[in-house]
């Protein structure tokens, strides 16, 4: 459990402090609730926060929608006031459940003792189960002081919830049908298959089907991407072979995905040629952007459990080679120089010297894309990174609840210098636990993607996105009882990152002082269509 | 913009109403009416919504809808056969020389005589929206000093 104490919530602190379980005391509420988040990404258990009411629970508010957009399961507990000053405009009072009602999969405020082992038991259930997701419970201080027997019920009996989890057995016919007959196919996974646990039926149907397959950033680590049918990330930064493949397809198969903007760019010219099938948990997210042809709506597993039996590859030879030209013709790449340090560089080292076995949890700009596509994933929950609402300041408290959630992993955070920032109060945090997190910090003293934007797209009129004054981060780290390395030569990268990896007793920032103007590509621009890809910087 | 009427069935609980508008309300859509009512089960409420919208984004928001935990069911009654009631007060100017002549324009519609003051009429007519629409406009040309409508209720067809 993750959290912080304050008025409201002292007499349900009064009793963890004897709790069988482990609490972690955050340093700030957003960084309690984003290491809940991270923790029940790595280990797909939910994670636990607690707070106060009033400024307590708005500053998890930020972490509750990180959780809501990318489906990660959290219970939520904040104190109330007592329930006779509800309304009143008392000290540290908001208005919880509909602050936080468009961003929770469900909210609850206690009204009465009698309910409350329920909802503890409903709350655990519903974000646990279809699509997962945040639900927040409101407990007033006065139900918490009160006491009442205790009896945890059994089951769960909620009318207006009931989450279909097998696939329609005809619409999975038709499917098996469809890909047997397809020409030019591509796989498209996402998240669901994380959060259903799914990779292992998924690689099956690539095995046995042989079609190419692209993920979504948060997919990534569903199917290796050391595979030769793996095209890695499709998208606004994904590869130009996911994003061709997908566009040139006659059949996009889409599983637990859900169309994102990011994905699809611009609407009307997406996948030109193709049907769609697409198999998810949440009917809501089917032909919601993009119009489907088989919707099967149910869980990944269960579905692909199904189609795995029934499947016929598709003769797809000629379409598989070309993609595979595709793939070799135009590879994800960067300019290298001899002495300067590209942040490309720094990934593509880290990714070496774990041997690509560590989980990489990310920031939000520049630094996530190039963690995305130069570290090579190939287990699910080894990429860890706010998809959905892009929530810099993220990765290193989500760090802390992987690292506590797979002790047995190095878990390092790719952090831009701007992100880091945002929530770096938790690093006392770690040191207090001696996790041994590595915090890689590409710092390129700009708050680089949207200098990017302002470059390609604002005349290059760098407004506000200058970092040019931040703190010294090896101090940093020294003051907050971790170990800080800073990186300014490029030989000088691997010998940091093997010193860092000798490190398992504390946290360890490493500040990579990395060019300047480096941009993310390939790009394809916001709405506008694969054609108009960004391969590399225009001279 | 289509109108679209759309019926649910939700949980007899406090919040459950915001839940339910929050979706409309965060597409920028207005609600042109809501009818919320007990039904023949205490636990159970039911709203009758209606609202203009792009098709689509109203297939979303019935999507949205069956994904809240408090809803049971949902059932969109635009192109279907129901049952469509509601209704009206609405207060004319009458002078003594128009106030028969309103009178039996009401008695057409079995309108109930709510009041009558020495400058208005104040009837109270129920029936399907269509009618109802018909009366104001009728009753238009007498002055209209006030008008309000319950918002519509929609029951499905038996057979």
């Amino acid at each position: 459990m993750f959290g912080y104490p304050g008025g409201v919530v002292i007499p349900i602190f009064h009793q963890i402090f004897n709790a069988p379980f482990k609490f972690i005391l955050s340093r700030h509420e957003q960084g309690a609730v984003h290491a809940a988040d991270g923790y029940a990404r790595a280990s797909g258990k939910p994670g636990v926060v607690i707070a106060t009411s009033g400024p307590g629970a708005t500053n998890l508010v930020t972490g509750i929608a990180t959780a809501h957009l990318d489906s990660v399961p959290l219970v939520v507990i904040t104190g109330q006031v007592s329930r006779d000053m509800i309304g009143n405009d008392a000290f540290q009072e908001v208005d919880v459940t509909g602050i936080t009602r468009p961003i929770t999969k469900h909210n609850y405020l206690v009204q009465d003792i009698k309910d409350l082992s329920r909802i503890i038991k409903e709350a655990f259930h519903i974000a646990s189960t279809g699509r997962p997701g945040p639900v927040v419970i409101d407990i007033p201080v006065d139900i918490s002081n009160g006491t009442h027997k205790f009896s945890y019920p059994e089951t769960v009996n909620l009318k207006g919830y009931k989450p279909n989890y097998e696939g329609h057995p005809n619409q999975i016919k038709r499917a098996a049908k469809m890909i047997a007959q397809a020409k030019r196919p591509v796989i498209y996974a996402g998240g669901g298959v994380v959060i259903s646990d799914a990779s292992k039926e998924l690689r099956e149907l690539v095995k046995k089907t042989g079609i190419p397959i692209t993920t979504t950033l948060l997919g990534l680590g569903i199917f290796p991407e050391t595979d030769p049918l793996s095209l890695e990330m499709l998208g606004m930064h994904g590869t130009y072979y996911a994003n061709h493949a997908v566009n040139e397809s006659d059949l996009l198969i889409a599983i637990g995905a859900r169309f994102d903007d990011r994905v699809t760019g611009k609407i009307t010219s997406f996948i030109p040629e193709a049907k769609v099938i697409h198999i998810d948990i949440d009917p809501a997210s089917v032909s919601k952007n993009v119009a489907v042809d088989i919707p099967i709506v149910g869980d990944c597993k269960t579905v692909l459990k199904e189609l795995n039996k029934i499947i016929e590859p598709p003769k797809i030879g000629p379409w598989v080679q070309k993609v595979m030209e595709m793939k070799k013709s135009n590879p994800l790449t960067y300019e290298d120089t001899k002495s300067r340090i590209k942040p490309q560089f720094v990934v593509e080292e880290l990714y070496r010297l774990t041997n690509g076995e560590a989980i990489i949890t990310t920031e939000v700009g520049q630094n996530q894309m190039w963690a995305a596509q130069f570290y090579k994933y190939t287990e699910p929950r080894s990429f860890i990174s706010s998809g959905g609402l892009g929530t810099m300041g993220y990765g290193f408290p989500a760090a802390i609840g992987a690292q506590l959630a797979r002790p047995d992993k190095r878990v390092i955070d790719i952090a831009g210098d701007g992100s880091i920032q945002m929530n770096i109060q938790e690093l006392v945090v770690a040191s207090q636990h001696r996790l041994p997190i590595i915090i890689a910090i590409l710092n390129n003293g700009f708050l680089g993607m949207v200098r990017q934007w302002q470059q390609l797209f604002f005349d290059k009129r760098y407004s506000h996105t200058c970092m040019n004054f931040s703190p010294d981060f090896v101090k940093l780290a020294e003051a907050h009882h971790a170990v800080g390395i800073r990186v300014t030569k490029k030989d000088e990268v691997a010998p940091a990152i093997e010193k860092a990896l000798s490190i398992t007793d504390k946290p360890i920032i490493i500040d990579f002082q990395v060019a300047k103007e480096e941009n993310v590509y390939p790009m394809v621009p916001a709405g506008k269509s694969v054609k108009e890809t960004i391969m590399r910087e225009l001279a | 913009m289509k109108q679209h009427v759309i019926s649910v069935q939700v949980e007899n609980k406090f919040g459950v109403l915001a839940r339910v508008a929050g979706l409309f309300s965060a597409r920028g859509y207005n609600i042109d009416s809501l009818a919320v009512s007990n039904t023949c089960h205490d636990e159970v409420s039911v709203m009758t919504i209606v609202v203009s919208g792009d098709d689509r984004v109203i297939e979303q928001v019935k999507k949205q809808l069956n994904k809240l935990i408090d809803v049971i069911k949902i059932s969109d009654h635009t192109d279907i056969s129901s049952i469509q009631r509601e209704f009206i007060l609405i207060r004319v100017s009458a002078q003594p020389k128009t106030r028969s002549e309103i009178i039996k324009l009401g008695e057409v519609f079995n309108a109930n005589i709510s009041e009558i003051s020495p400058k208005s009429i104040t009837l109270g007519i129920k029936g399907d929206p269509d009618k109802i629409d018909e009366v104001v406009e009728l009753l238009r040309p007498y002055g209209i000093k006030e008008l309000m409508r319950t918002g519509r209720i929609s029951m499905l067809k038996d057979m």
